[in-house]
């Protein structure tokens, strides 16, 4: 475990970016700070691997003070990872990801091999090893630097802001692949990140940071929307965070209806038996087609190109009530459309019917809270 | 009389072409002063220009020392140093060796100076050692600044190392100073085109380096 312990940094100039910070960051998890430009987040890491030398306080590695080793085996047994990946331009990929198996001493071979084994589990193709990294997208050259940063098995993993600088849709594909990863290699990982929907998506334990580099809450994520400390916190978390908090509970409690749901094919009197005003029309397979006002339907002669598109659908379980309610919302006759793994129609809700599991899932938080109070 | 008419002259003349007077002689004194010069130069400008470079301090004084020696007359240098030491090697290394340090060292400083410091953090951050990190991570992806700072030191100590001849030492500058003594155009041209032959035989070599020693990643090709 690593344990900050009231740890400040004051600038020679008397500019203080961190102010007795104190933290737990708990083993096999990952640990995400969190805060405005200014706020300290990224000291703090530095201070972790001696980057930075705190002025004040310690960091305990196990209890031992991190000062005690050689700031070289300090920083060989953490893997860092930066912003922009900092990749090694006059290396290829593959001795990018050696690097700190060489400097631990193994043989070209092993380091190698080592290195082809960790673009596996990046998901890097094997055919881009004797590339170069200007010949990289933005978006590889950071699964190599995580890569690099995992090649000599460290216990530890130091991220600073490593998604920051690609776009939106390849930082999700990059945060869905950390999370794969710590699920089957569980490092300890201190995470930096001004983006609060980054800290939600990936923290086990968030620490917001405000500016002057104090603590303003130290909190898993649900908690953090459900009760943030103060209105800094609040303010940061953004408007939103009632929708957000939703991501933290499950679809799969809702309560799905298939009496509006019919397939392409149906006859005339099981068409007039549906109350509802609008019907999920579904291929031979069960799959959506889309959505036909009841009005305009004939049996036999449906048109595909009339009906209504169903919008995203939803697989209970998989996704959270976030998601349903998205589906809900984006639909456009008001009702999400719940699929299978298969992609088939297991039943529709409406986003009434959201609406009251949400209303029970704050509900039931609350009352979960104060068990905990008690 | 044109200039071509000297040089196919000069070069026909196979008395130029043996004996101690002869192309192969003055060609190969020019050459040994010239790489005796640049190493010292390389000596003298690299490490400090990677020193400085790496750590980032000292950039402001090394601009001000390179500047001044840059306005030093090579010419007059070499007079002042036979009058205070007296003929030979040395007098005429000072003034070579004072012309091509500044091109090293302000190349250098700046070539390692201006490395992208995000790949130099991560390998601080991964636990090299400050040495590794300047000959392993600045210094390969400097190379084509600190070669191109080489490379024009090593031109401006090939076309100026003529002045040997000036204190009775060799090399093809001896062509030319004897040409004009003697009004034998022929010499003068010849010796001038044996010099400006080395010159780009200087900058082929350098170019063989490049291709050579840099990273087809820093390349980029």
């Amino acid at each position: 475990m690593i344990r900050i312990d009231s740890v400040t940094k004051r600038y020679p100039d008397g500019t203080v970016a961190v102010d007795r910070l104190s933290l737990e960051i708990p083993d096999r998890s990952i640990t995400v700070l969190v805060g405005p430009s200014g706020c300290g987040k990224t000291t703090t890491l530095r201070m972790i691997n001696r980057m930075v030398e705190p002025t004040e306080g310690t960091i305990l590695l196990d209890g031992e003070d991190s000062r005690r080793q050689p700031v070289t085996t300090l920083r060989r047994s953490m893997g860092y990872v930066i912003q922009n990946a900092g990749l090694f331009q006059h290396r290829t990929i593959v001795d990018n990801i050696a690097t700190v198996p060489r400097l631990l001493g193994w043989g070209r071979q092993r380091a190698r091999e080592r290195a082809a084994e960790l673009m596996e589990r990046v998901g890097l193709d094997p055919s881009l090893a004797k590339r170069y990294p200007y010949q990289l997208s933005g978006g590889q050259q950071q699964r190599v630097g995580v890569a690099r940063a995992l090649a000599a098995d460290p216990p530890v993993l130091l991220m600073d802001e490593p998604f920051s600088a690609v776009d939106p849709v390849v930082r999700k594909g990059l945060q869905a692949e950390l999370l794969r990863i710590q699920d089957e290699l569980g490092k300890t990982i201190v995470f930096v990140t001004h983006d609060i929907d980054e800290a939600i998506t990936l923290g086990t334990m968030v620490a917001v940071l405000r500016e002057g580099g104090r603590l303003a809450q130290y909190a898993p994520p649900a908690d953090l929307l459900s009760n943030p400390a103060d209105g800094f916190v609040e303010d940061f978390l953004g408007a939103d965070r009632g929708i957000r908090r939703l991501s933290f509970f499950p679809s799969d409690a809702l309560e799905l209806t298939t009496d509006a749901v019919i397939p392409a094919d149906a006859t005339a009197a099981r068409i007039a038996a549906v109350e509802a005003p609008h019907l999920l029309v579904t291929d031979a397979d069960g799959r959506p087609l889309g959505w036909a006002a009841r009005e305009e339907l004939t049996a036999g002669d449906l048109r595909t190109d009339r009906l209504l598109p169903y919008g995203r659908p939803f697989v209970p379980g998989a996704d959270s009530l976030r998601v349903a309610l998205d589906c809900a919302v984006l639909s456009p006759v008001g009702r999400a459309v719940a699929v299978d793994g298969h992609g088939r129609v297991t039943g529709v809700v409406s986003q009434q019917t959201i609406g009251e599991a949400v209303r029970a899932a704050h509900t039931a938080g609350r009352a979960d809270e104060q068990k905990v109070a008690g | 009389m044109n200039v071509l008419h000297f040089v196919d002259a000069f070069f026909s003349d196979s008395a130029h072409w043996h004996g101690y007077d002869g192309i192969p002689q003055r060609f190969w004194e020019h050459l040994q002063y010239s790489l005796l010069a640049l190493a010292v130069a390389a000596a003298v400008g690299l490490p400090v220009g990677l020193l400085t470079g790496h750590t980032g301090r000292g950039g402001n004084a090394l601009a001000f020392i390179a500047n001044a020696a840059r306005a030093l007359p090579s010419f007059g240098l070499l007079v002042l140093a036979v009058l205070l030491i007296g003929f030979g090697l040395l007098p005429v290394m000072i003034p070579l060796v004072v012309l091509a340090v500044p091109p090293i060292l302000v190349t250098t400083y700046e070539a390692v100076r201006s490395v992208d410091p995000a790949p130099v953090d991560a390998a601080r951050g991964m636990g090299m050692h400050e040495s590794r990190i300047l000959f392993r991570v600045e210094v390969p992806v400097a190379l084509p600044l600190i070669l191109s700072g080489l490379r024009s030191a090593a031109i401006q100590i090939v076309s100026t190392a003529t002045i040997a001849a000036y204190v009775s030492l060799g090399g093809l500058g001896r062509y030319i100073i004897d040409g004009l003594y003697q009004r034998d155009y022929e010499k003068v041209v010849g010796g001038a085109t044996l010099v400006a032959v080395l010159a780009l035989l200087t900058l082929a070599v350098f170019w063989a380096a490049g291709r050579l020693a840099v990273s087809p990643g820093v390349r980029r090709r």
